[in-house]
């Protein structure tokens, strides 16, 4: 199984935990498997359509999956998919 | 003929005069070594001199001349250090070998050319001397450090950590955009403000700290927010930005004016234990708007004052951003263009992510459209883009 890893603001959803493993042969079964496992996350990551929200970056390892397949990326159990959210927090 | 120091016999060193070293200087292939201590060496040297204290020479030579056969200078402030040097390598082995007559002071007194720190006052020399001992910064990297202008966006969580470190390493200017005061939540971790300060304006808190830590660094207040209207006018007299910003609307405002000015922006965010960090530097890498399209909704972006943040982890972020800044000053190492930066503290992780241009960024991207002079200053709706984020969610 690979393994997701989950950013701080969608920790509440995965009971806190900040890595989930997930399977699926490629990325979209692998978000599919986190979303079954954990609902609360499906709305945040993805849209009416199913399609990948905007705002959300998926990387599989170290790339965005934009460039590679998108979520037909191939997925092998050692690797690791990081959910990616802007963030804003600074300074003030 | 100087006299080789503590050996058996009696050696004799090749004497040339500072004229006749300069020739065979220019002519290549000779390696120069100074030996001198380290404090010598940073007021003024002999360009291409390699530094090798008289203590450290049987440890440091071979390093800096491999080659036993090649042609070996050495000099010293008056010719004795470098004449028992000389000696010393002829015993190592070193068979080509000599020493300059008079040293620096002859040398500089037939009016040749030295690599001298005489753009930093002798306080100077002192407060930077751990910065000027490395090959990488020098002193003609002080000097960059004490002529950069750096503008921080935000002097709290991150600009805290970023301007001590900036000011500390002499950055010569260093601008503060801050609309807030000092409030006693903000000390766990922003550690340019202290107790009494509570309720100073944070541009002149940071500005009282900076100038007891270095007399060397100008700093100029922004005491406001940046808007559409001011973003021009104030990033104009800076060379780098530091992005520690609290919201949407002011970081892609900042990127999209830092892509037209073609500025280069540090850009840091910070939430409970995670931090994230990458330079942007426009059309040679990805911008803020590659990386992030659209904002995310507001259930997905909480705040630090409501989520919390670790003052540490700031530290960590902060600290980075700046020494993204010295590099770039610098032009060493490789910045983190094109490079997001994970920071997990819980964990003590770093993941790196890679970051690419987006060929359909309607900021840098292909299709961008040119921007005319006179609509340099016109930008759009942040805070509507950011509201409608996320769709109907």
């Amino acid at each position: 199984m690979a393994t997701v890893r989950i950013p701080p603001v969608l920790r509440p959803k995965t009971g806190g935990n900040s890595e989930v493993d997930a399977a699926g042969g490629n990325v979209g079964e692998v978000l599919r498997a986190l979303t079954a496992a954990h609902p609360d996350t499906s709305a945040q990551l993805f849209d009416a359509e199913g399609e990948l929200n905007r705002y959300v970056n998926v990387y599989l390892n170290d790339e965005d999956v934009r460039v590679l397949d998108g979520l037909e990326t191939a997925v092998k159990d050692s690797d690791s998919v990081v959910i990616l959210p802007a963030m804003a927090g600074g300074a003030f | 003929m100087a006299t080789g120091a503590g050996t058996e016999q009696t050696q004799v060193i090749e004497e040339i005069e500072p004229f006749e070293a300069q020739q065979e200087i220019e002519g290549g292939d000779v390696v120069l070594i100074d030996t001198r201590e380290p404090h010598e060496y940073q007021e003024a040297h002999l360009d291409g001199g390699t530094l090798v204290p008289p203590a450290m020479l049987a440890d440091q030579i071979e390093a800096a001349a491999p080659d036993k056969s090649a042609r070996t200078l050495l000099y010293c402030r008056s010719g004795n250090r470098s004449g028992i040097a000389a000696a010393q390598l002829q015993s190592l082995g070193y068979t080509n070998v000599a020493s300059v007559a008079g040293g620096i002071i002859a040398w500089q007194e037939q009016g040749l050319p030295v690599v001298s720190a005489s753009g930093m006052t002798a306080e100077q020399r002192e407060r930077y001397s751990r910065h000027t001992l490395l090959p990488e910064v020098g002193v003609d990297g002080q000097i960059k450090l004490l002529n950069a202008k750096v503008l921080l966006l935000g002097a709290g969580g991150l600009g805290a950590p970023t301007a001590l470190y900036l000011a500390a390493a002499g950055v010569g200017t260093i601008g503060l955009v801050d609309d807030d005061v000092v409030d006693a939540s903000n000390l766990q971790r922003q550690v340019i403000h202290n107790t009494e300060r509570i309720g100073m304006p944070k541009t002149t808190s940071a500005r009282i700290f900076i100038e007891q830590l270095n007399p060397d660094v100008k700093v100029v207040e922004h005491n406001g927010r940046l808007d559409a209207s001011n973003i021009l006018a104030v990033m104009e007299d800076y060379d780098i930005v530091v992005d520690g910003a609290d919201n949407f609307p002011t970081r892609y405002l900042l990127n999209d004016a830092s892509v037209r000015t073609r500025k280069p922006v540090v850009s840091a965010s910070i939430l409970g234990f995670d931090g994230q960090v990458s330079t942007f530097m426009p059309y040679e890498g990805p911008c803020y708007r590659c990386l992030f399209p659209t904002p995310p909704p507001a259930e997905l972006a909480p705040s630090c004052s409501a989520n919390g943040v670790l003052g540490v982890m700031a530290g960590t972020m902060g600290t980075l951003q700046a020494n993204e800044v010295i590099k770039l000053v610098l032009g060493a190492g490789e910045p983190l263009i094109g490079r997001l930066l994970l920071y997990d503290a819980l964990g003590t992780t770093f993941t790196e992510l890679k970051v690419r241009r987006d060929p359909d960024c309607p900021i840098c991207g292909e299709h961008a459209a040119e921007i005319p002079e006179s609509e340099m200053g016109q930008f759009p709706d942040y805070d509507l883009f950011c509201a409608g984020a996320g769709g109907d969610r």
